[in-house]
């Protein structure tokens, strides 16, 4: 089996061809390592890094971003979305900070990607 | 009156950036004026991943790449001035600006650098007919909305025109529950980022209509839906093609327009296919000792080579400052100025001339191309002469591309007057 | 006597109703308008070419011609009365042939007729040495010096608020259902309950057919006529100075080019009969023939610099004339209907002949302590730098630009909300202070704004909304406990 991928390791973008034939994927049209293992990853399963904000108390801003600390499984990206849509956290907040430690049973952290300090 | 060494205009990506070199130089009086109430930008709502693989060798969200920048810039303590807006720019590079605590204040720079960024273009710009309820925004716009204010723009969205915000937001919304039916665009190709199509349509499954456009609005009050249709080689919408898709929302993404009006206001000339100013390899502009770098300048699809660009422009005002400062800056010598341009498939190029005398071991041009080219080459030319080409698989409108010109290849040619970019088919 | 809720009710707060209504509150009677949408200037008289029109068009011995002339004349006074934006830019009638010197001449002929001062007829070269920007085509053209500009929001938010201040009761989101003709006087029934007067004014725009075939047996029919218009940035606003129309077909003044009192420019309209009162969508061959017929008149229209594009509806009444007055069945009800150009220079006219009509007849006294001034919007760019930080001094917040494009403030946004008659929506801080009228069309200042109407109506951003209800701007959460 080939598939053709666009790699989203960065904004270069490459076309790829990847193929799998057993337990052996080979990857062609990537520039870089970070391709090949996005072609790889991709084919048997594909992860993404999810963002979204999150509500904060007594912030100075109302919400504080957030991103899910490594990629996680894309089936799980919704869960991992309802999760995020339920927290609410407190100010102050600073980038790095974890929001939910285990989000959608994936083992990653969703962590803060900006700082927010107490209001007033 | 008020005097600063630097005033550098804008405090998102390209000021911070221009800020941190200027310091770097050896520039003390520096003075950030940002409109927002905090600095960072555009990068504050753009809370998706992908920024700094270039600059940081990891991968960031737009907010924690412009933390990194604020973080220096606090830590050199270089001055900055929020809800602040400039109003006017002399030719004396005199800078008036008004904000709450200070009032209208009027200031005198030896340099200025220009780096306001960008706005996006609105409906008005393509004359969408139909009619103007709410729940038509500007992608960033919305983008605001919902990642900062926290606020829900709409259920079921079309979006027109695939400008990366476009895409970004095609995916944003649909993870916070909305419907998004369509991203229709109007050229026969994406003006964004290949891996953002993959990313934010394919893998939520959002279809993209190539050579599409909103061809009328319809809701009196909110919208209720749009039709879009497909467009022949002209761009004009085929009848007999129309679609009709039921909705809340129309996003539109069709393209950012580089502002400068207060650079048309100083008196310095625009470039009219940039829509930014003129400027040499320095980034400075017509006007003596007023830099540009950023989106201000060209609009840019990575931030990181909004730093790299912004850089240079704060160290070249650095140097500018100093040199007024030791003996003013001599005319007796004549400089020897080389002109760029750009034919044959591409749009143009920043710079626009080179000084001779000025340039570094390595000049950046950027530049992009008219249409979407597969197996061209991109070549320059020197007074005519092919200096060098460079064969390239793809090539399109959506991402800048880059040449360099090194210092000892020009120090080849005494008498260049003329530098050429141009694609050439094989 | 019979009780009345009011003296006067006056349907529509268009610039009409607005006008009329300020003229009745010299009078010590009890007044209210009733509009259908949440501000007033929400229909016809928001989207239109915002002309003062000379007044050599209409035919003699018409209403147009009467009040056109004179709505021109008081145009000037009214404008430093009420502190509005008016500019007298001139106006020129173009010919592009030989042998359409005759109509040209027809219409100075029928101008001088109308009373219209300063009418010359200038040669193709003349006009171009003034305009240059003018096409080559031109043979000659029809000058008047008094053709002006106007700003339509301005001029009608700047009536209202001097009624509103004189005390007429601004009714809004209210739509009059019926009109039931009582032994005297008039009961409204409205969507928000019935209302009695003893007059009633029909200044209902395209809907002014509809009021007065309620309550006369003599019908007339309205159409709407609707133009396309767009609008240029302000650095296209002195491609002309003066607003240059072509000669006038049958379907009204053709394409014009004009500058706007805001240094914008302003092309259009198209003329095309519909059915529908409410729209005022634009067509992609609309705006086509817009852009096709201003270039017959103006070379080189840097159309790159669009910024937005709008459609208005003109009343056309099938007579080709205003009605105005009381039909012979209807006694206290008074007609300003059919009202399409040159309207919107006829309404203070029009407001004054209504107004001292009803006033005379309901023989009331005129108040002694009526306010003829009213002070309009501070508007910051328009002042020298030292008197803005004067300003900024005493009010901060005029110092927190909001919209930058126009450089509007956060203190103006607040004004336009807290003034008397004060702007409850997007559409009402833009149409009084401009707030989003710029090249960005709203783009950075809509969540400013939205933050700053919700906080000072203390509603949630969720019922912020552009216009009237059922144009939020923000959708509520399906679920979840956001």
């Amino acid at each position: 089996m080939t598939r053709d991928l666009i790699c989203i390791g960065c904004p270069l973008g490459c076309m790829m061809k990847v193929s799998v034939d057993g337990d052996n994927v080979t990857v062609t049209g990537n520039t870089c390592i970070r391709g090949e293992q996005y072609g790889k990853k991709e084919v048997l399963s594909p992860r993404r890094i999810v963002t979204s904000t999150v509500e904060v108390d007594d912030g100075k801003i109302p919400r504080v971003s957030v991103k899910t600390k490594t990629d996680i499984p894309k089936d799980k990206i919704f869960q991992c979305m309802e999760e995020i849509h339920r927290v609410k956290i407190h100010a102050p907040v600073e980038i790095g900070d974890i929001i939910i430690p285990d989000c959608a049973g994936t083992g990653v952290p969703v962590i803060a990607t900006k700082a927010v300090k107490k209001a007033g | 009156m008020v005097q600063h060494d630097i005033i550098i205009i804008g405090g998102g990506p390209a000021g911070l950036a221009a800020a941190l070199a200027a310091r770097e130089a050896g520039i003390q009086d520096i003075l950030i004026l940002e409109r927002d109430e905090i600095l960072g930008g555009i990068l504050n709502q753009c809370i998706h991943n992908g920024f700094g693989l270039h600059t940081f060798k990891e991968e960031l969200t737009g907010p924690e790449y412009a933390a990194r920048y604020i973080k220096r810039v606090m830590e050199e303590k270089i001055p900055y001035k929020l809800n602040t807006i400039v109003i006017n720019i002399s030719k004396d590079k005199e800078v008036t600006a008004i904000n709450r605590e200070d009032g209208l204040v009027t200031m005198k720079a030896k340099a200025v650098i220009l780096a306001m960024g960008c706005r996006e273009r609105p409906r008005g710009a393509l004359n969408i007919p139909g009619y103007r309820p709410a729940g038509i925004y500007s992608a960033g716009t919305a983008q605001r909305l919902m990642n900062i204010e926290g606020c829900q723009v709409g259920k079921e969205v079309v979006i027109l025109g695939s400008g990366d915000i476009g895409l970004i937001m095609a995916r944003r919304m649909t993870l916070e529950g909305a419907k998004v039916k369509v991203v229709a665009e109007l050229m026969p190709y994406s003006g964004g980022l290949k891996r953002n199509i993959a990313q934010c349509l394919d893998d939520y499954g959002i279809p993209l209509k190539l050579s599409h456009t909103v061809v009328n609005i319809e809701g009196k009050k909110r919208v209720t839906g749009v039709t879009i249709a497909q467009v022949d080689e002209n761009r004009k919408p085929i009848p007999g093609t129309e679609e009709y898709y039921s909705c809340d929302t129309l996003l539109l993404s069709v393209g950012l327009i580089p502002e400068n009006e207060l650079t048309k206001g100083a008196g310095i000339g625009i470039n009219p296919v940039t829509s930014g100013p003129n400027v040499d390899n320095c980034l400075e502009t017509e006007l003596e000792g007023v830099f540009a770098c950023g989106n201000v300048l060209h609009v840019h699809d990575l931030v990181d080579y909004v730093s790299e660009e912004a850089a240079l422009a704060g160290q070249n005002a650095a140097e500018y400052v100093k040199k007024e400062e030791s003996r003013g800056r001599e005319e007796d010598t004549v400089s020897h100025k080389v002109t760029l341009s750009a034919r044959d498939g591409v749009r143009y190029t920043v710079p626009q001339t080179l000084d001779l005398d000025r340039v570094k071991d390595t000049t950046i041009v950027r530049f992009r191309v008219a249409d979407v080219y597969k197996g061209r080459s991109i070549a320059v030319y020197f007074d005519g002469q092919l200096v060098e080409k460079r064969k390239k698989r793809i090539l399109a409108p959506g991402e800048m591309e880059q040449i360099l010109l090194k210092k000892e290849m020009l120090q080849k040619y005494p008498d260049l007057k003329k530098i050429e970019v141009c694609t050439e088919v094989e | 006597m019979k009780e009345f809720d009011y003296d006067v009710a006056v349907i529509g707060g268009g610039v009409i109703g607005c006008s009329t209504a300020r003229e009745l509150s010299r009078y010590d009677m009890k007044i209210c308008l009733l509009e259908k949408e949440e501000d007033v200037c929400s229909g016809t008289s928001k989207a239109n070419s915002a002309i003062v029109h000379a007044g050599y068009d209409a035919e003699n011995g018409s209403w147009k011609a009467r009040f056109n002339v004179e709505g021109n004349l008081m145009m000037e006074e009214l404008s430093k009365e009420l502190d509005f934006e008016f500019k007298r830019n001139g106006s020129m009638v173009l010919c592009f042939s030989e042998d359409d010197m005759g109509s040209l001449k027809c219409l100075y002929e029928k101008g001088v007729k109308n009373g219209v001062q300063g009418l010359s007829i200038i040669s193709g070269d003349e006009a171009r040495k003034m305009e240059p920007n003018l096409s080559e085509e031109v043979v000659a053209a029809l000058y008047a010096p008094t053709g002006g500009i106007v700003c339509p929001f301005g001029l009608t938010i700047a009536m209202a608020e001097n009624a509103c201040e004189n005390g007429v009761d601004f009714i809004m989101n209210t739509k009059v259902e019926n009109i039931e003709k009582l032994e005297e006087g008039y009961a409204l029934e409205t969507s928000r309950g019935k209302i009695t007067a003893r007059f009633a004014v029909n200044a209902a725009g395209v809907y002014s057919d509809v009021f007065h075939n309620m309550v006369s047996e003599k019908k007339i029919h309205i159409t709407p006529r609707r133009g396309d218009y767009c609008l240029l940035d302000k650095e296209a606003g002195d491609h002309v100075k003066n607003t240059i129309f072509q000669l006038p077909g049958k379907y009204g003044k053709g394409i014009l080019v004009a500058p706007t009192v805001h240094g914008n420019l302003l092309i259009g309209p198209t003329a095309i009969d519909i059915e529908d009162k409410e729209a005022t969508a634009t067509t992609a061959e609309g705006l086509a023939e817009t852009i096709a017929k201003s270039a017959i008149s103006v070379k080189n229209i840097p159309l790159r610099q669009t910024i937005t594009s709008f459609a208005g509806l003109r009343a056309h009444e099938d007579s080709d004339d205003f009605i105005i007055g009381e039909p012979e069945d209807a006694k206290g009800f008074f007609d300003a209907a059919g009202i399409e150009s040159p309207g919107l220079s006829a309404a203070p006219a029009i407001g004054k002949y209504l107004g001292e009509m009803i006033g005379t007849r309901a023989g009331a006294p005129k108040k002694e302590d009526f306010k003829a001034k009213r002070k309009g919007f501070i508007r910051l760019n328009q002042l020298s730098y030292e008197e803005r930080a004067k300003l900024i001094k005493e009010r901060p917040d005029y110092g927190v630009i909001i919209c930058r494009c126009e450089e509007i403030s956060e203190g103006e946004i607040v004004d336009a909300i807290r003034r008397p008659l004060g702007a409850v929506s997007m559409d009402g801080i833009k149409r009084r202070v401009r707030a989003g009228m710029g090249r960005c069309q709203a783009g950075f200042c809509t969540p400013k704004t939205m933050e700053i109407l919700a906080r000072e109506r203390n509603i949630p951003m969720e019922k912020v909304c552009k216009n009237s209800e059922g144009s939020e701007l923000l959708v509520t959460a399906e679920q979840g406990e956001e």
